[in-house]
């Protein structure tokens, strides 16, 4: 029997606008639709997989405003077993490390679990450190970046894509934490049937209070990092047009050169 | 702008959100080149049955969803949007299980209703004939019994999934007697004898076969006979009293779509300096484009609730289907003229959906019978 805890974040949909609020440089969460991160549904998809081919249960773990429920509902419905979700006004605005401790302490509060799936990175903050920082908290073994994983008795394999040097083959004994990335599956869609099965999964809910944490530790005035403004993006230049009139190779490559590219 | 609806409870938003994802993801994406492929989309269908989304509104006993008209239809309008092909067919579908589903005995419904329910097996209705299209009840396909068979002999006309479904519900005569003799079979593809026309070319939902059906001495089992013998044209009509509601959602989904995109279109192209959404002779258009679908779809909205509650429905639903097909038609005209030269060709697919729209106002009772089914109940008082 595996015990498996998936991290599981709501984050602005990618094909809404997003953008951060006027007031305090947060995310903006209530001017986008708002969705459980892709890169959890693979998480999920994994950690459904795990359990589906022996024995197991999957515990969805969501940090996030009580609007959340829709991303854990969404879990639950693909077949996730339960969640557990931290609710609380005073985590708004928590950096990465306040987050990671919060997310520490509420897994804490499960017994025997043997893995912990995240997604390597969410689409929105993009710092992708919380994975790494929750391991080192609960002193775990942590697998990060894997394009694959395997659990084999008492031991989780994954391969780890890195930048350019190839792949990287890691073992742990369980219990361990494990990030995935995009590559790792297609995630399932849920089934309708599912969605009638996710309103009778318990959904246990915690405030930082309750999970032995000091208000006055979290939240954005306690983070370690502020963002003081932002901008837009400058919108994309027109890419210059090589037309192919026979020497279409030799021109790029004089363009390569030229930007010192190659 | 994707639809703003009020849904009773969560797990309709659920419902609706995954009928979103499915559409967005798996189903708009590929449309465009299906359609111009005249590609039918078996796989997509698939897909549907696995979420759920072939048995929407049928009891959970045997697979269904168990979810109100009301509900059921905003799913179907959200995957017509994205593929008017797709949403017809799940109309259609949902519509060939209605008279098992509803006429069938306890044993037929066990056997037969839930691969059907969790869409395993795709289904056609099959009442047109060629001489029998606007008056239906004029149909001469015969079904002679022989022992534990009937034979069926004769041809179906227009009929949707025609040579791809798995089953034909099929409206037979087995009696000369006008609208007391026809009966209702529920006929496997399979069948010896059964076999289906080249497809039709239309003009549009051409990723959706349409074809007829030529029974030659096709022997199906008697216990295919759902409900009475002679029972048959009250099935049909109660079955396209329902499916008109999907055809009205569907085009309500269709005129959402083709909305969308003339506001998006409107609101970068600028001409004499100015985004042709500030002119108000555009402006005004889009208004009345959005008023259009709105109205519609609270039409198509209020004749679900009333049947929901177990009220009579007919003439809403009537009204619904005529002023849902009207508008669409409308609409998706206007989108074309918002767009200009470029909504005319096939680089957008507004052009796509004008001819899309044409056939709503045809199929299931022509616009010239609802507004008969209508007048007839104005008659009665
Ligand atoms: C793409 C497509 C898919 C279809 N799918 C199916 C299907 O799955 N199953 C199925 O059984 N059928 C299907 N049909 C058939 C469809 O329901 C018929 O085409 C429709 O009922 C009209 O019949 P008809 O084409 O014979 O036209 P007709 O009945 O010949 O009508 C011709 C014209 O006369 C008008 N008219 C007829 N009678 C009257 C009257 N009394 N008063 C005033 N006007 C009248 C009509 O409104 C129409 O404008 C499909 C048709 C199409 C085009």
């Amino acid at each position: 029997m595996t015990n498996i805890v998936v991290l599981v974040k709501q984050v602005p949909d990618t094909y809404s606008e997003r953008k951060l609020t006027e007031t305090d440089h947060t995310l903006d969460r209530e001017s986008a639709d708002a969705v459980l991160d892709e890169i959890n549904e693979r998480a999920v998809e994994e950690a459904l997989k795990i359990k589906e081919a022996g024995e197991g249960e999957v515990t969805v773990l969501c940090v996030g405003p009580d609007r959340a429920t829709d991303a854990i509902r969404k879990a639950l419905s693909m077949g996730a077993d339960k969640a557990v979700h931290v609710s609380d006004e005073a985590l708004h605005g928590s950096d990465l490390v306040a987050t990671s401790r919060v997310i520490a302490a509420a897994i804490g509060k499960l017994d025997s679990v043997d893995l912990v799936i995240a997604g390597n990175e969410a689409s929105d903050g993009r710092g992708g450190a919380v994975p790494a920082v929750v391991a080192e908290l609960l002193g775990l073994p942590q697998l990060t970046h894997a394009h694959h994983l395997a659990v084999e008795g008492s031991t989780v394999k994954v391969d780890r894509e890195t930048a350019d040097e190839g792949i990287t083959h890691l073992e742990a004994n369980l219990p361990a934490l494990v990030s995935v990335t995009e590559k790792i599956n297609e995630p399932r869609y849920p089934s309708f049937k599912g969605i009638m099965a996710a309103k009778k999964k318990p959904v246990e809910t915690y405030t930082v209070a309750d999970l032995g944490i000091d208000a006055g530790e979290v939240g954005l005035t306690n983070a370690w990092s502020a963002v003081q403004s932002a901008s837009p993006k400058p919108p994309r230049q027109a890419g210059e047009r090589v037309e192919d009139d026979g020497e279409g190779g030799t021109k790029i490559a004089e363009y390569l050169v030229g930007q010192k590219l190659v | 702008m994707p639809a703003e609806r009020t849904l009773p409870n969560t797990e309709a938003e659920d419902l609706i959100a995954l009928a979103r994802e499915i559409a967005r993801e798996e189903l708009a994406p590929v449309a465009g080149e299906f359609e111009q492929a005249h590609r039918f989309p078996r796989e997509q269908f698939r897909l549907l049955g696995k979420s759920g989304l072939l048995g929407l509104p049928y009891p959970e006993r045997w697979g269904g969803g168990d979810v109100p008209y009301e509900v059921y239809l905003q799913a179907l309008e959200e995957i017509a949007s994205a593929w008017m092909s797709v949403g017809v067919g799940m109309s259609v579908h949902t519509m060939s299980c209605f008279a098992l589903a509803y006429y069938g005995t306890e044993q037929q419904r066990d056997r037969w209703l839930p691969d059907m329910l969790s869409g395993q097996l795709l289904g056609a209705y099959a009442l047109s004939e060629p001489h029998a299209g606007s008056d239906a009840a004029a149909l001469t396909t015969r079904a002679e019994p022989d022992g534990e068979h009937y034979v069926v002999n004769g041809t179906k006309a227009w009929i949707t999934h025609g040579g791809e479904a798995d089953y034909y519900t099929t409206m037979v005569r087995t009696d000369p007697d006008g609208s007391k003799g026809i009966s209702c079979l529920l006929v496997d593809a399979g069948t010896d004898g059964l076999s289906a026309a080249p497809p039709e070319q239309k003009m549009g939902m051409t990723a959706s076969t349409t074809a007829q059906l030529v029974f030659s001495d096709a022997r199906v089992e008697r216990e295919r006979l759902i409900g009475d013998e002679g029972s048959g044209l009250r099935i049909a009509l109660d079955s396209l009293a329902s499916g008109r509601l999907g055809i009205a959602a569907c085009s309500v989904g269709l005129a959402q779509a083709a909305l969308d995109e003339a506001v998006a279109y409107a609101t970068q192209r600028t001409q004499f300096g100015t985004p042709i959404i500030d002119f108000q002779g555009i402006e005004f258009l889009l208004a009345d484009m959005a008023a259009a679908v709105e109205s519609s779809r609270a039409t198509y909205l209020e004749a679900a609730r009333r049947k929901d509650r177990g009220l009579p429905f007919g003439r809403q639903a009537s009204i619904a289907k005529l002023v849902a097909t009207d508008s669409a038609m409308k609409v998706t005209t206007d989108a074309v003229q918002v767009l200009g030269g470029a909504g005319y060709t096939r680089d957008f697919p507004v052009e796509r959906y004008m001819r899309e729209a044409k056939v709503p106002q045809i199929f299931e009772g022509t616009n010239q019978i609802q507004r008969m089914v209508i007048a007839r109940e104005l008659r009665r008082g």
